[in-house]
């Protein structure tokens, strides 16, 4: 079995799957020696999933639910169980996630491990926040329950902790109500970066959710041009009574069945899909989605990232303070993309709030995030990542591991200052090709 | 199937099986070897809405074990409607050949316990003139290969001895299906290699429930062994035995 990252790029092959199946039983050793990393579902998009050389600890089979109370919200389930899995368990009963990213098929582990963001960082901060407890056990064999209480130094350096600091078994997951599964969505055309800056501060304080849709080939004046969207869950359907499990989407069966050639995503193609998309769009200006849309555009076709091709692409993903030299970083990340000739397909944009993440090692802070990706067309395609890279550093910015396979052990050192107190924590026995990429060792 | 009686019950068939029957709010009785593995699948079934689930470590090559096991059961769930078989080894086909014992394992785990564990089921169930009988044998069953004759054998015997059952409880409304699996993903074909015959544990399972729905009597798990099966039934023994299988 091959098993890698999102963005195809870069391809490990000498690697083992080494599968979990038992929260209880003590972690497996790799026959012939070699490290070990946790595997979720492969949603990252570089490196920081995968152990060239190593072993993989793969969870798909720990995806049993523990528990669940449905009067508090609080799911005690295995580190495999899916967001998929939980909402199709919990959202009929009024419940739904607290923070969610893009995709729905990720694991709850890869989402600690990364501490990821939804379109609510603002108002809920990362998903790290809502786990109040996991278990985590290491490679000598000890378990430990962590929370803010019980061990809380391996609470904080295992919430964003890129899977370094042992194997999470099970977690606690403090769920938030939800009493209708359609959101009230309202979509409005922004003209340029000045103009996103404005409508997202303003819209923090009403709006749950919010994120930014960007036309990655507009260039001057045009430049963020797109198209902004902010909702909320729709007002109460009903009081005590349950949902109908209807709601529940049948999954579309639609899948990309082969790798695309290489040079499907190219400019003609990326401006033809952002005008198609943002004149639909604009059509429907306020209105009710049903949650899956509204968060999980991308889930209705499987294996979408085959249209990239056998070579993959490479994601990129920063945040930068929201000040002058942040704003004006951003216009110039958005400008080199556009110039770039490599045109970015999916460009997205979005705040993040100053609610702190109790993870060490976490990666949003108060700032502008802006992800774009990229065909990978070889050095042409690494060298602009790279520069991209440094643009952020000189910022003060930082770049998102999950998203990552081309930051330097420079930039690395400069985000994450804590890194030096996190490498205390990392399990001897654990390792990642990212580790090893960003700690100049390989 | 609303009061069920899983026998292998964290096997990873027997696993998203007993999801599917939790989420429609059944009552379980679980059964396995270990109990810290017992109690995470107990535990997932409640919370996917089993109605009462209890649990019971044992071996089950314990034949002695059977008739009170299946009493104790039926008691805990206030009656019994269904018994799911999905208990059983693959064995090591090259030591099964070297040595009678490691023959006599396969045979005792996927046969004998097997037989030990339907006639108390089957006469209850007889007797209540109702109830469903689900037992996992497997397409090797169905003709002899050089690769695996010792589990296909005790597969083989499985079927046919489900066969009689199933002709002998028909007039009292007890349904036997059979239900055989290809090449399924789980801890079991760890160190097989897999291709695109391989089915995933809940794809099996979501066939095992639409068949003990619709009371089949035997099923292919995916459909598609049926007509591979089929065919290789057919080869001529002549042929068959100078082929490599
Ligand atoms: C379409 C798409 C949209 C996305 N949108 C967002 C978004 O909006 N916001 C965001 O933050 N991210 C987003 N992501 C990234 C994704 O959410 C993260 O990469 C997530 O961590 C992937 O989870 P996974 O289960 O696939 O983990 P993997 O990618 O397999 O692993 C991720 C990390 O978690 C570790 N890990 C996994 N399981 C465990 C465990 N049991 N114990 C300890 N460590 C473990 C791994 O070692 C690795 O370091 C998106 C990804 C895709 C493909």
């Amino acid at each position: 079995m091959e098993l890698n990252s999102w963005g195809r790029y870069p391809r490990v092959t000498e690697q083992r799957a080494l599968p979990v199946t038992w929260t209880t039983e003590p972690l497996p050793r790799p026959a012939g020696g070699g490290s070990l990393l946790p595997y979720g579902q492969g949603r990252s998009y570089g490196d920081s999933c995968l152990n060239a050389g190593g072993s993989l600890l793969t969870t798909a089979r720990l995806d049993r639910f523990l528990d669940f109370n449905p009067a508090t919200g609080v799911l005690r389930c295995e580190s495999g169980v899916t967001l998929d899995a939980i909402l199709r368990l919990v959202s009929w009963q009024g419940w739904f996630l607290p923070v969610t990213p893009g995709t729905k098929f990720v694991s709850v582990g890869g989402a600690i491990a990364n501490d990821v963001h939804g379109k609510n960082h603002h108002r809920a901060g990362t998903f790290g926040r809502h786990v109040p407890r996991f278990e985590l056990v290491r490679s000598d064999g000890s378990r430990r329950e962590c929370s803010l209480e019980q061990n809380r130094d391996w609470y904080e350096a295992t919430i964003g902790g890129l899977g370094l600091t042992g194997l999470i078994t099970w977690a606690d997951i403090q769920l938030r109500r939800m009493s209708n599964p359609y959101i009230h969505q309202e979509t409005i055309p922004l003209s340029n970066v000045d103009d996103f800056l404005k409508l997202a501060m303003e819209s923090e304080q009403d709006y749950d959710f919010t994120v930014a849709w960007v036309d990655s080939l507009g260039r001057g004046r045009n430049l963020g041009k797109g198209l902004f969207y902010r909702g909320n869950h729709a007002p109460p359907q009903f009081d005590a009574v349950p949902l109908s499990k209807s709601h529940l989407s049948r999954r579309s069966g639609l899948a990309v069945p082969f790798d695309f050639p290489g040079l499907a995503i190219n400019r003609l193609s990326v401006a033809a899909f952002n005008w198609l998309y943002y004149h639909r769009q604009r059509l429907n200006r306020t209105g009710l989605v049903h949650y899956d849309p509204f968060f999980y555009p991308l889930d209705g076709v499987h294996r979408w990232n085959r249209i990239y091709g056998r070579r993959g692409f490479l994601q990129f993903q920063c945040v930068v303070p929201a000040n002058d030299a942040g704003t004006a970083a951003l216009k110039e990340i958005l400008d080199r993309g556009a110039r770039s000739g490599m045109p970015s397909f999916l460009t997205v944009l979005k705040m993040f709030g100053d609610v702190p993440s109790p993870g060490m090692m976490s990666f949003p802070k108060r700032g502008m995030t802006l992800a774009l990706d990229f065909a990978n067309r070889g050095e042409r395609t690494y060298r602009l990542v790279e520069e991209l890279d440094r643009v952020t550093r000189e910022a003060g910015g930082r770049v998102y591991p999950a998203k990552d396979a081309r930051m330097s052990p420079e930039s690395f050192a400069a985000y994450y200052p804590e890194r030096e107190r996190f490498a205390k924590y990392v399990d001897p026995a654990f390792s990642s090709s990212f580790w090893r990429r960003v700690n100049g060792a390989g | 199937m609303k009061k069920v009686l899983v026998l292998g019950a964290t096997s990873a068939i027997a696993q998203s099986t007993v999801r599917l029957l939790a989420a429609r709010g059944a009552a379980l009785y679980l059964v396995g070897r270990n109990a810290e593995r017992l109690d995470a699948v107990a535990r997932d079934a409640r919370t996917r809405g089993a109605s009462k689930v209890e649990t019971e470590a044992l071996d089950l090559d314990d034949l002695a074990q059977h008739e009170a096991l299946v009493e104790r059961a039926t008691v805990a769930l206030g009656g019994l409607d269904g018994a799911l078989l999905a208990h059983g080894i693959l064995g090591d086909q090259e030591a099964a050949q070297r040595s009678f014992a490691e023959a006599e394992k396969v045979l005792r785990t996927n046969f004998l316990s097997a037989v030990s564990l339907l006639t108390p089921l089957a006469n209850r169930f007889e007797a209540q003139k109702a109830g469903t009988l689900v037992v996992i044998s497997s397409v090797a069953g169905d003709r002899g290969r050089q690769s695996n004759y010792v589990y296909g054998a005790s597969k083989g015997a499985l079927s046919v001895f489900l066969q009689g059952l199933r002709n002998r409880l028909a007039r009292s409304g007890v349904a036997v299906v059979t239900v055989k699996p290809g090449f399924v993903d789980t801890p079991m074909t760890a160190d097989v290699k897999k291709n695109a015959l391989f089915a995933t544990p809940d794809k099996v399972a979501r066939g095992i429930v639409r068949a003990a729905d619709a009371r089949k009597d035997e099923v292919y798990l995916p459909g598609f062994w049926g007509p591979i099966m089929f065919a290789i039934r057919g080869i001529p023994e002549r042929v068959f035995k100078r082929m490599r299988l």
